[in-house]
């Protein structure tokens, strides 16, 4: 790791005052120091979050839950709140890393992770997202875990988180600080597409930092699934995921809610293929047709068509699951 | 601001209790908790397997949860308590877990072990898992290129129980 300054604030206004182009904050470390050790990231200050008072998971006003950005993927899985009111959040966050990370890796990092594109890795290779300008080599490279909808031709990325995948599906807001004072994003707003700009993941700005997660009152605790497709039994990342949580009444389909991982650089949700669910029987041939508009403009790479039809199949067992009852 | 603040390339104090002893400790920003236990400290039953948390070789217990130790800096755990593979037994006895890893021969190598069985250790605590299946999942963060699962997997179900008892005791 290349030598850099450390700073450890205690209160949320110093560690943004202390935010230059040069930093970085670290929570969990998990993704950040990997990097470093990897040289794909060489900042020359870490600000150390952990001092800041943001690991309390209260009740909001309206009914939903408010996560602070520093709860760790563990105490958040296994939250007695979250087990029971969200379990489709629960089981996205059993499904990825391992023990460990989970125990050290935080709520807001989760989000802020970067993508496991070997390329970007790779700092011998070209990349658009480690290093804007110098070229894409997953396009025409290896490219089988990489994009099929939403890429464009300076990146293919996606993005690796399976926790964002359900917050994207539970129409999750992100509360957010920093020079300019707070805001408020629905997170489905938050991760952007590559376009010309794949070194931005997300719509920060510099010295913004996350300060905790809102959960509307909704959870779809009854009915919702999440199913993440990958090349070992665990702790592999999603090829692809897909979270799925519905409003039934009996055998009928009042509200649909469908976010996919592992697809584009950002959760994918397609609001007309929920709503078409609406009002509809529960059966196979209604989930399909949700898939067919979810997947509407997919576009394989060389080594990734497959991903189109698993999708498409992870779709109908995720919504056929979930309407079953959440297990 | 806390005091462990440092411009670039000085280093910080920090004081841990490691494996039960209060230290007073002088660290660069950058050493992982991995590399301070390994390098400075020479408590190397704590292996550097493959430096990225994909291998689990690494795992201690921080405040009684398992972490990899070469994912996080020494300095970002001022005040924490550390225990490490060196300081799981106690004086007279094996740790349970130990004693089970024996039993079932579960290695071959055992470079892998000390990992393992802190892994366990901080499975155990979390209370999260019975059986197999279960274990299987939730000790899926720790590597053994061996492949000694089958009799790991024996060891840690047949050390659970007694683990259980103690937590319960305690």
């Amino acid at each position: 790791m290349t030598p850099f300054s450390y700073q450890r604030p205690e209160r949320i206004d110093q560690a943004i005052a202390l935010h230059g182009p040069d930093s970085r904050y670290i929570a969990g470390g998990t993704n950040l120091l990997d990097l470093m050790k990897e040289n794909v990231l060489q900042p020359g200050q870490l600000i150390d979050i952990n001092g800041l008072p943001l690991r309390e998971i209260e009740q909001t006003a309206e009914g939903g839950l408010r996560i602070g950005a520093l709860v760790s993927n563990a105490d958040l899985a296994w939250h007695p709140q979250i087990e029971q009111r969200y379990p489709l959040l629960s089981k996205a966050i059993l499904a990825g890393a391992s023990p460990q990370l989970r125990n050290m890796a935080s709520t807001g990092g989760n989000l802020l992770q970067r993508t496991r594109c070997y390329y970007f890795y790779d700092t011998a290779t070209p990349c658009n997202k480690r290093e804007p300008g110098s070229g894409c080599s997953a396009r025409d490279g290896r490219n089988r875990i990489h994009a099929i909808l939403g890429a464009s031709e300076h990146c293919v990325a996606v993005h690796p988180s399976d926790m964002c995948v359900a917050l994207a599906a539970l129409d999750a807001r992100v509360h957010v600080e920093g020079p300019h004072g707070k805001r408020r994003l629905e997170l489905v707003d938050f991760h952007r597409l590559p376009g010309d700009q794949p070194q931005q993941d997300n719509v920060l700005v510099e010295g913004e930092l996350i300060t905790a997660i809102e959960l509307p009152v909704e959870g779809f605790a009854s009915h919702c699934a999440y199913l993440k497709v990958r090349d070992r039994a665990s702790y592999a990342f999603a090829l692809v995921s897909v979270a799925a949580a519905l409003e039934m009444d009996g055998d009928v389909i009042r509200r649909a809610r469908i976010a996919l991982g592992g697809v584009a650089h950002k959760p994918w949700r397609i609001e007309e293929a929920e709503d078409q669910l609406s009002g509809k029987r529960a059966e196979a041939g209604c989930f399909a047709a949700a898939a067919e508009r979810l997947l509407q403009g997919a576009q394989p790479l060389a080594d990734n068509a497959f991903k189109i039809d698993l999708v498409h199949r992870a779709i109908v067992r995720a919504l056929t699951e979930a309407a079953g009852g959440t297990v | 601001m806390s005091e462990h603040s440092s411009a670039a390339g000085q280093t910080c104090t920090i004081s841990l209790e490691l494996n039960g002893e209060r230290r007073e400790l002088q660290v660069q920003p950058w050493t992982t908790l991995l590399d301070l236990l390994r390098d400075q400290l020479g408590l190397t039953g704590t292996k550097k397997g493959c430096d990225h948390g994909q291998c689990g070789a690494c795992t201690v217990l921080l405040d009684g949860r398992r972490i990899n130790s070469c994912l996080t800096l020494a300095v970002m755990h001022d005040g924490a308590s550390l225990t490490t593979i060196e300081g799981l037994a106690s004086a007279e006895a094996l740790h349970p877990l130990q004693a089970a890893f024996v039993k079932h021969d579960a290695f071959q190598c055992g470079y892998c072990t000390p990992g393992q069985i802190c892994s366990a250790a901080g499975l155990a605590a979390e209370n999260r898992a019975s059986s197999r299946d279960e274990i299987r999942e939730h000790m899926s963060g720790n590597l053994c290129r061996c492949g000694a699962y089958p009799n790991i997997l024996a060891a840690i179900e047949d050390a659970l129980p007694a683990l259980r008892g103690q937590e319960g005791a305690q």
